[in-house]
């Protein structure tokens, strides 16, 4: 039956500060909304004109393609070194950075946590799925224990290469950065939450407080083998037991 | 005229940066350039620009390159181990056509080495350093206020070209103090703007920076393009000086502090009858071949000079074949050459 759209009210749409580009992310990973909640959040706050995108080394490498904002494309793990550089060569800007656990947490160790212990005015959003997705599935600082990956065919062995980093919580450890949380996407409530996270993450850069950091569980089914459904359950009942959800600090207020 | 002041070789490279409207400075603590660091530190904050402290030499070139994604002139400086860990950001840059300046105070190497002068990072400047199939402009100059100069006009290259541009100093020159006469500050609001810089899509469509594709052909293109902006430095910024070489029989080839000492030598040997010019290369990258192939027609011998195992060398041999003979001298590990000593090297060539 044809449907009349003459007297409808549009109640959903994709948000203004998103091009039309198709995602490069595999069906059922959480990029994808990920990437439409910080649209959503652009939005709100009408930034996307002086926004600058700092996409990393990973799968979301292709993070600029995505906005209508200026964008970069940086070196594995330098995002939030990047995101300095800009910021103080034109505070103007709104500069946020998208970056992996591999990114944020192994090759990048350095540069996250300095960045945040100096305060830089920005928001860098974290996406842990703890696993290296686009290089095939490897063994992540965030793995958790028993996980099998291409580079733990056996399971993630403490005894030989440590346990899941809770890297938010050490962020959350230093005086300067203002707002640390960890937010997920595995149903509508925390899609909910985790809009409302970023875009305070936004906001708090916005009014000059300082560093916010938005870590995001995200799913990863292509290198977990598991359906997208399964993927969600998964983080639900186990990945929230190591990471759990939450604000680890809010000094914004 | 420019204000004259006593100053060391590391400051007069940070106050020529500033009076060139370098507007973000980023680097990272090591001997011999501290007093460069330091220099801005106590005066860009002081005239609202950016000092960063960073936590690594990486994170140092990581901001240079948001810096410059900007439009603003940014530079960082480092010493030899430090120029190591900024590889892969001088690499990137390069790979995004972005202009940034970046100086080395070459020490002794490999490994920690040690703090005294050097030039053992020539390989490493002028052939690449990081990967990937690109250049940087190299300017290497031999006194404190060529120092100087050669800082303001690196970062005018840098802005030409969309390109890195590094000079390549030594400790010697980064510590000695000499008499310089300071350019004019320039005004950085008076610079050229630049449109393909992050300023915030307002009213344009948004600028991407990358230095990467997936797609073989694309990625053949853009290092095409890099290759051509490579053609037409080479065809129109490459410097070099030469010293008493009309009538020379013999050439010492040298650059920075060697080729100040060589000229000691000129004197020296001219004074014991011997025919001895100086060939210096300003830029290291483009390396000027062309002269230098012109010379080695007209003399019996060039001899290379340098505080390494034989690295410019490699290039002097390039450009004159088999037209003069092509001796070597060099000192290593932070040993410095005397006029003695390279005159002594001058006398077993001479006719």
């Amino acid at each position: 039956m044809p449907v009349d759209t003459a007297n409808m009210t549009k109640v959903f749409e994709r948000p203004k500060s998103l091009t039309d580009a198709r995602y490069t992310y595999c069906p059922g990973c959480h990029h994808g909304i990920l990437t439409r909640i910080i649209g959503q959040a652009i939005d709100e706050l009408g930034i996307v004109e002086r926004t600058v995108g700092i996409a990393p080394v990973g799968c979301s490498v292709f993070a600029y393609l995505w906005y209508r904002c200026d964008g970069i494309q940086v070196a594995h793990g330098r995002a939030s070194a990047v995101a300095t550089g800009i910021k103080r060569a034109n505070p103007n800007l709104i500069v946020f950075s998208y970056q992996g656990d591999g990114d944020f947490t192994s090759i990048g160790t350095a540069e996250s946590i300095h960045a945040a212990n100096r305060g830089e005015n920005i928001t860098v959003i974290f996406v842990n799925n703890q696993i290296y997705g686009m290089t095939g599935g490897e063994m992540a600082p965030t793995t958790l224990i028993g996980q099998r990956t291409t580079t733990t065919p056996e399971g993630r062995d403490a005894s030989l290469s440590g346990y899941p980093i809770r890297f938010s919580e050490m962020i959350a450890q230093l005086d300067a950065p203002v707002y640390v949380t960890r937010q997920a996407l595995f149903d509508t409530r925390r899609i909910a939450d985790a809009t409302k996270a970023i875009t305070k993450a936004f906001e708090n850069q916005v009014t000059g407080k300082g560093y916010s950091l938005v870590e995001v569980l995200a799913t990863c089914p292509t290198n977990w083998r598991m359906t997208p459904i399964q993927a969600n359950e998964h983080v639900r009942k186990n990945v929230i037991q190591v990471y759990p959800i939450g604000d680890l600090i809010d000094r914004g207020a | 005229m420019g204000e004259r002041v006593l100053l060391r070789g590391n400051e007069v490279i940070a106050e020529s940066a500033i009076r060139a409207g370098c507007e973000c400075y980023f680097a990272y603590p090591i001997t011999p350039q501290a007093e460069l660091l330091e220099h801005m530190a106590r005066n860009m904050p002081r005239l609202g620009r950016t000092f960063v402290q960073a936590e690594s030499e990486i994170a140092a070139i990581s901001m240079v390159h948001g810096a410059a994604a900007c439009g603003v002139r940014t530079m960082t400086s480092s010493s030899s181990p430090g120029i190591s860990l900024k590889q892969e950001g001088i690499s990137y840059l390069a790979g995004s056509n972005l202009p940034a300046v970046i100086v080395n105070i070459v020490r002794g190497g490999p490994g920690l080495g040690n703090i005294a002068p050097a030039q053992c990072d020539y390989f490493q400047a002028t052939k690449g350093g990081g990967h990937g199939d690109y250049h940087i402009i190299v300017l290497a100059p031999s006194t404190v206020p060529e120092a100087g100069e050669l800082t303001m006009r690196a970062f005018d290259l840098a802005d030409k070209y969309r390109t890195p541009v590094m000079i390549l100093a030594d400790g010697m020159l980064g510590q000695m103090m000499e008499p310089v006469e300071l350019l004019e500050p320039i005004d950085p609001a008076t610079l050229p703007s630049k449109d393909w810089a992050l300023t915030g899509a307002k009213g344009r469509d948004p600028n991407i920076i990358l230095s990467f594709d997936l797609s073989p052909e694309r990625l053949k293109e853009m290092n095409l393009l890099l290759q051509e902006k490579y053609a037409k430095i080479v065809a129109s910024e490459v410097r070099h000086e030469e010293t008493l070489t009309d009538d020379a029989e013999i050439v010492i080839a040298a650059y920075g502090t060697v080729a100040r000492i060589a000229k000691s030598v000129l004197r020296m040997a001219r004074e014991e009858g011997i025919k001895v010019g100086l060939f210096r290369p300003v830029t290291l990258w483009p390396f000027p071949y062309d002269p230098l192939k012109s010379l080695a027609e007209r003399v019996d011998t060039v001899l290379t000079v340098e505080m390494s195992a034989g690295q410019m060398w490699e290039d002097v041999r390039l450009a004159v074949a088999e037209r003069a003979k092509t001796p070597f001298y060099g000192e290593l590990g932070g040993v410095v050459p005397t006029p003695r000593g390279i005159l002594s090297e001058v006398k077993k060539h001479a006719r």
